[in-house]
This record gives C-alpha cells, sequence and structure tokens, in this order.
C-alpha cells in the first residue's frame, strides 16, 4: 500500500548522521576539506532553484477564480526568459498556476498533462476536480520533500467543486490550505493585502475581481524587481477555463512624483 | 481424470475457441448462494441469501463493506473474494489517501477487472471461482455490475448470481421498466422477491438468511440490521409465490453466449462455497 | 602546522554558499483540551502561518476521527496532513478487519506507534487527542513528535503550549493553590477557560489568533463551536 511506505525495507535508521561509532563531519569544515569525498557527498538534489518566476496570486469571486502571473523567468538577479508562461487549464473545471523553479513546474506539468489524457482515455466522463488535483499535488511535492529532493514550486489550484468555486495553495514542502486570497513570494506581502482588503468589503464578481489581480499585477511590477510587465490571466467559472493572452500592463511613473530623476 | 482433452489447463485453447478451465471456474460461481443486485434512479441494493454449512454454524457472511460508497455480494469461492475485497478496499483507500475523493465505481470495476485476467492466462495461476455484484454510488450515480471469473465485468441495471438465480433473472427482466422510477422500499421488495423465486418451496425468506445493503446518495453503504431487515422482510411476507422455485437446474448466470456448440459435461464437485 | 594538503584549519571556509533545504516548516497554532466526567472539549486556533506572514485565517486543525475522537495537530503543517491522512487511512482497516470502529485508547496508541515509526525524521507535529474512553469518561492524550504518548485530564499543546499549560495547571489543576478541594469541572466552566486562555494567548503569541475551532464530545456525539479571536 503506497501511503504506509516500504515496510519491509525501511530507510536505513541516522539517513543524515555519521556512521556508527564514526564522528559526525560538518560539512564545509576543515576535516571535510581534506578527507575524502563519499559518493553520496556528490548526489545532486535540488539545493535551489535555478530558473525562478515570482509571485503567482489567486482570488475567489462569486462564481469562480482568476489566477495571474507574469511571465519572467529570472536567472538569480538576470533577467533571463521572457516568455514563461505558468498559468496552465488542466481540464474544464481545473486552472493552475505555479511560482518558484521553472524547470519543475514544466516536470509536473508534462505529468499532470499526462495524467488528464489517461483520463480522457478511460472515456467514462468523469473529469479530475480541483480539490482531487489539489490533494493529489500534496502528495507528490511531500514525497519530494520526504526524500530531500523537493521540487521548488508553490503552487496555486483554481477551480470548480461541485459547482462551488475552490481555490488553494500548496507549497514545496506539501504544506496546503484552501483561502479566498492567496498570493505567494513577495506578493504574499504586498498582494495578499490588497486581496484580503478588497475581501472584506464584500463579495466579489467577475469585473471586480479582474480588476483586482490586475491592480496587485501592477503593485508587485512596480516592486518586485524579479517581476515583469507581460502577466497570463487565467479564469475559471462553471462555464469553463479560459487563460487570456498575455498581457502588458502599463506603468505610469508620474506617480513617484517625489523621486527626480537626475 | 480428464473431462476433455483441451481443459487440462487455463493456457490451452480448445478447437471450438474455448477456455475450459475459465468455464469451469464460471460453474464456481453457480455454486454459492443466490444474490441480486438492483437499482433505481438514486440507490444500489444488494440483497444475498445466506447459507449455514451446518446447523451448528453461523450463517455465512454474502456482502462485504468496501469502503462508505461501495459494497460487493460475493457468490462462490469465500476465500477468493476475500482476497479480491481485500484489493478492492487498498484501492478505495490509496484513492481517498491521494485525491480526497471516494473512487469512481467503474474504475475500481475495471481495476478488478485487470487483475482477474492476469489468471486466466498464466499456466501457474488459476482463475479465481467467485462473482462478484458491485453496488456503489459515485458522481454518475448509483451503480451495479457484476464481475465473472472470466475476468468479463458487466454494467447492470440489475442482476442476480449463484445458485438457481435464473429464476430471479427471469423476475428481474419482468419487472426491469419499473426499477428505475421506484422508490427505495418497491426496490427491496422487487429484490425481495426476485431472491424468493431462488428459493425451494419449503424454504422462506427470514432475517436470519438474508442480506441487505443500500447505498445511495448521502447514505453512505449500510448493512442492513435485524430490525430494518424486518421491516423489509414485511414488505414481500404472506404474498402468494410465484412458480419459480420449480424452475429445475441452472442455466448459470453467465453472460449469454453460443450454447449451439456440444456443451462440456456439467461439474458436479462440491466445493467450500457461498 | 601546515598539513599536506595545504590547509590551515582556520582559515577554511564553508566553500560555495548553498541554500539548504530546510524539510519542516513552523506553522504555528495552539490547541488546548480538557476532558471532564463525561465530556471532553478541544479546541484550536484557526490561523495558519510562516513567520511573518498568514497563509489562511480559517484553517481547522481538529480532526474528527470517529465520532467520540478528535485530534488537535499543528506544527508543521505538511507533516500534520500526511499524518492525518494516514491516520484516517489505518482507522478505516482497522474497522474493516475488526467490524466496529477505534475506540479513543486504541487510537492513542497507534498515533503513537505511527509517530515513533518515523523517528529518525519525525512529523514535527504537536498532537493533542481527546475522546470519550471505553467508561465513557473524557480523556486527553498528549504527545511529543516522536511518539511519547501520555494520558491526563488537560493539557495545552502547540505555539504556545508553554504558555497555557500553566495557567490550566493552575485552574485545572489546582496547583499551588491553598485552602482549594478538588470537584469535579463542569462542562460550561471548561469550556469558557478554554476560551479565556486562547484569549490570553492570542495577546502573547503572534502564531495564535483569528479564532477557535471547539469540538465539545459526548457519549451522544459532538457539538461545534467557533469563538472569534483577536486577527492582528
Amino acid at each position: 500500500m503506497a501511503f504506509m511506505g516500504d515496510i519491509m525495507n525501511p530507510a536505513p535508521l541516522w539517513q543524515n548522521g555519521p556512521s556508527p561509532g564514526a564522528f559526525y563531519n560538518f560539512p564545509g569544515n576543515s576535516s571535510s576539506l581534506a578527507s575524502n569525498h563519499t559518493p553520496q557527498d556528490f548526489k545532486a538534489h535540488s539545493a535551489s532553484p535555478i530558473t525562478t518566476t515570482t509571485t503567482v496570486i489567486g482570488v475567489k469571486f462569486d462564481k469562480g477564480c482568476v489566477i495571474a502571473g507574469d511571465t519572467l523567468g529570472s536567472y538569480g538577479s538576470l533577467a533571463r526568459f521572457r516568455d514563461c508562461p505558468r498559468v496552465m487549464k488542466v481540464n474544464d473545471l481545473i486552472l493552475l498556476g505555479s511560482g518558484g523553479d521553472y524547470a519543475d513546474f514544466q516536470y509536473l506539468k508534462d505529468i499532470i498533462t499526462q495524467k488528464i489524457i489517461d483520463e480522457k482515455c478511460i472515456g467514462d466522463g468523469l473529469q479530475l476536480k480541483p480539490r482531487s488535483l489539489h490533494c493529489w499535488l500534496t502528495r507528490v511535492l511531500y514525497n519530494k520533500r520526504s526524500k530531500m529532493d523537493p521540487l521548488w514550486n508553490s503552487y496555486v489550484v483554481a477551480g470548480i467543486q461541485d459547482g462551488e468555486p475552490f481555490l488553494g495553495a500548496v507549497d514545496k514542502l506539501g504544506t496546503a490550505y484552501e483561502d479566498a486570497a492567496i498570493a505567494n513570494g513577495l506578493g504574499a506581502y504586498m498582494a495578499t493585502p490588497l486581496l484580503r482588503d478588497a475581501l472584506e468589503k464584500g463579495p466579489l464578481d467577475q469585473e471586480a475581481a479582474l480588476a483586482l489581480v490586475r491592480k496587485c499585477m501592477k503593485v508587485l511590477y512596480y516592486r518586485d524587481a524579479r517581476a515583469f510587465q507581460r502577466y497570463q490571466i487565467g479564469v475559471v467559472t462553471a462555464e469553463g477555463v479560459t487563460v487570456h493572452d498575455t498581457e502588458e500592463l502599463q506603468p505610469d511613473w508620474s506617480l513617484a512624483h517625489m523621486i527626480h530623476m537626475k | 481424470m480428464f473431462r476433455n482433452q483441451y481443459d487440462s489447463d487455463v493456457t490451452v485453447w480448445s478447437p471450438q475457441g474455448r477456455l475450459h478451465q475459465v468455464e469451469y471456474a464460471m460453474e464456481a460461481v453457480k455454486l454459492g448462494s443466490a444474490t441480486i443486485g438492483l437499482k433505481n434512479k438514486e440507490y444500489a441494493v444488494l440483497i444475498a441469501l445466506k447459507r449455514a454449512v451446518s446447523e451448528l454454524s453461523a450463517y455465512q457472511k454474502k456482502i462485504i463493506p468496501i469502503d462508505d460508497h461501495i459494497g460487493i455480494s460475493i457468490s462462490g469461492l469465500t476465500a477468493d473474494a476475500r482476497m479480491l475485497s481485500r484489493f478492492m478496499r487498498t484501492e478505495c483507500l490509496n484513492h481517498r489517501y491521494a485525491h480526497d475523493a471516494p473512487m469512481p465505481v467503474g474504475r475500481l470495476i475495471a481495476l478488478v477487472g485487470n487483475k482477474m485476467q492476469i489468471c486466466t492466462q498464466r499456466y501457474d495461476k488459476r482463475p479465481l471461482g467467485v462473482g462478484l455484484l458491485v453496488a456503489g454510488y459515485d458522481d454518475q450515480g448509483p451503480h451495479i455490475y457484476q464481475t465473472c471469473p472470466s475476468a468479463n465485468y458487466f454494467d447492470c441495471r440489475a442482476m442476480a448470481i449463484g445458485a438457481r438465480s435464473q429464476s430471479a433473472r427471469t423476475y428481474l427482466e419482468k419487472h426491469l421498466t419499473t426499477f428505475i422510477d421506484c422508490d427505495l422500499q418497491e426496490l427491496v421488495a422487487h429484490g425481495l422477491r426476485a431472491l424468493r423465486d431462488t428459493l425451494p418451496n419449503e424454504v422462506d425468506l427470514n432475517n436470519k438468511n438474508v442480506s441487505i445493503a443500500i447505498v445511495g446518495p448521502k447514505t453512505p453503504l449500510r448493512i442492513c440490521e435485524e430490525e430494518e431487515l424486518s421491516r423489509f422482510l414485511a414488505l414481500v411476507e404472506g404474498e402468494e409465490r410465484r412458480g419459480g422455485a420449480s424452475a429445475t437446474g441452472d442455466a448459470g448466470a453467465a453472460p449469454p453466449r453460443d450454447e449451439g456448440d456440444d456443451r462440456d459435461p456439467q461439474v458436479a464437485v462440491a466445493m467450500d462455497t457461498e | 602546522m601546515l598539513s599536506l594538503d595545504g590547509n590551515f584549519p582556520e582559515y577554511a571556509v564553508p566553500g560555495a554558499k548553498q541554500v539548504r533545504f530546510e524539510p519542516y516548516a513552523d506553522n504555528g497554532g495552539s490547541i488546548v483540551a480538557i476532558a471532564g466526567e463525561d465530556y471532553a472539549v478541544i479546541g484550536a486556533d484557526t490561523r495558519l502561518s510562516t513567520g511573518f506572514s498568514i497563509y489562511t485565517r480559517d484553517q481547522k486543525k481538529l480532526f474528527k476521527l470517529s465520532d467520540r475522537t478528535v485530534l488537535g495537530a499543528t506544527g508543521c503543517w505538511c507533516d500534520t496532513l500526511t499524518l492525518t491522512r494516514l491516520l484516517k487511512a489505518r482507522m478505516q482497516m482497522y474497522e474493516h478487519e475488526h467490524n466496529k470502529s477505534m475506540s479513543t485508547p486504541a487510537v492513542a496508541q497507534m498515533l503513537s506507534t505511527m509517530l515513533y515509526y518515523k523517528r529518525f525524521f519525525p512529523y514535527y507535529v504537536s498532537n493533542v487527542l481527546a475522546g470519550i474512553d471505553a467508561d465513557g469518561k473524557g480523556c486527553v492524550y498528549s504527545y511529543d513528535p516522536i511518539g511519547h504518548c501520555e494520558r491526563s485530564n488537560y493539557r495545552a499543546g502547540g505555539s504556545a503550549g508553554a504558555q497555557l499549560q500553566p495557567l490550566l495547571d493552575n485552574q485545572i489543576g489546582l496547583k499551588n493553590m491553598q485552602n482549594v478541594s478538588e470537584a469535579p469541572l463542569p462542562r460550561e466552566k471548561a469550556l469558557a477557560l478554554l476560551k479565556d486562555v486562547f484569549i490570553s494567548a492570542a495577546e502573547r503569541d503572534i502564531y495564535t489568533g483569528d479564532s477557535i475551532y471547539i469540538l465539545i464530545i459526548t457519549a451522544n456525539g459532538m457539538q461545534e463551536e467557533k469563538f472569534e479571536l483577536r486577527k492582528d
């Protein structure tokens, strides 16, 4: 049974520790610099993300959800790739957005796409629902983190669950939650207050939600050094999923009237 | 020893294009007592006739819960059914664990079918000697599925398998069109009448030898307790019994197939079946 | 002293800077459970946070395991999710095998085993289990992350556990009090006390707040309650 782990072949005790009777060698100190390396030292685990994308935001409105993310793939501080779409239609019920490592997203995107194709091939007319995908992502990401080989992403799953809007988030550890407003990365500090403020004033309709998300993208573009002016918006309602063409925001720096350029 | 030249192994074809071992396994289903599954627009119901091996023993369980939304009723080798039910339970549990949702009934049956097929194609295995009626409820409504040792499975509106189940099927076929619109009480009453048709004249249904399971929307699978069982049995009590019980022999629960060719001798071996 | 490989130990540097992957997160949250003669109340706040940011203000951290057992779990939320999922699956397996639902002490023991199974890569979760035992009495079990299990009548756990436990010791355990006599704790008083201690926790602990979700467990079933806390 998959969820019970492999009972017959348990992982060795002290996976990350010294072998019994040996001293622990802290990585990078003089003794380990001098000592012989073991093959395990070179086992490559994704210790950090490489090509990164920044915030993805999601917000619920009365009849569905909106997700938005810009299209910049950064290489550290280098704005490297300008067309990295990361808002994805999964099926007629689910929209998926990702932030973090772009390669990891592409890897999982392929797996999800195949999962959907397999499901269509069964041909029983059943469709994966957002809560199921959300839970499945939790399991995948948690299992990877437990192997100390995480997929360095945080996902926003939006969709229609049995007629009701669904919005959930999963991060690289498998931490999962549902909320009416979700933003990760820097967006957690800059977009979330805007989103929560708007939601507290009452339920949004689709138009208001889109306007709100566009405002958030603009604020993020002004403040987040890894943000970009081109972004994608996806909308999911009971009518289906649409991912809009890439939009380009028009920054207006006149608002920064206190700043004089010399 | 052998009944004919081509039944020594599961993997041997007869010149007529038949797998005799698989067909013998189909006979095992008919040795178990009868069980019936039927559904209306909302509910799927399983009704089974329980047998006691001896006067000293308890009645054998015929209905096994798989998950909150699926239950099975068995006919044939109980031990094989236990293995299958364990597999089905694990699959349902795994699906819940990974997808936070109940397993769609049709997909579970497809998995069971695939599992059962393997042992009809390998010389070191034998086909399972059990037939199942699966009742389940999912997003597509109630379902009744039948599975056979031949690894075939069928999506049914109503079905009966097991000993003397032909009479029950005759009843079900006759009333098939009424099931979909009748309420739960009537549905169970129909099932009980069909089951009673499989009984010899001197035996009648009582709350010891009948087992009923119901599943539906917001109704997790429930195997009826004595009190509810008695209420259902009261629905058909005192009704005049049709002559179904006089039907001799057993044409079997198998899907229709060509009966034109020479039939192999019937198996006459008793097994520990339910 | 120069060694052969030419390294001065004091010049040894960690090498290229690496972001170490940290498999655990602290998502905060507190639980308080109180057992009485024929009831148990358990409450947990609904704030899910990481550091200074709040993921959501509306996360239930109580898991109904059966109609007489509730688990409250806080700490590393991804571990909590996994642990409770596994627990639910194991309980269903028990039910299938034994044709009855698990009793609270049985769940308590199983949880301990499941936690210890991961002794060397533990679930970073603070668990408090509340319910009605086989005799119809309220019971509370508390755990450390690697499976130490202890039965008691009241327990606070989670991020504000260390602050709340002494308060409960005083108010329920009647510790450090003079001229008091022990009397059974009525359910209303337990409930009021539970709300009071959470109000205090929300004042001092930034990881506790927003609201509390409370379950009152009796032999006749469960009652839900929600109580608002400060949301800053």
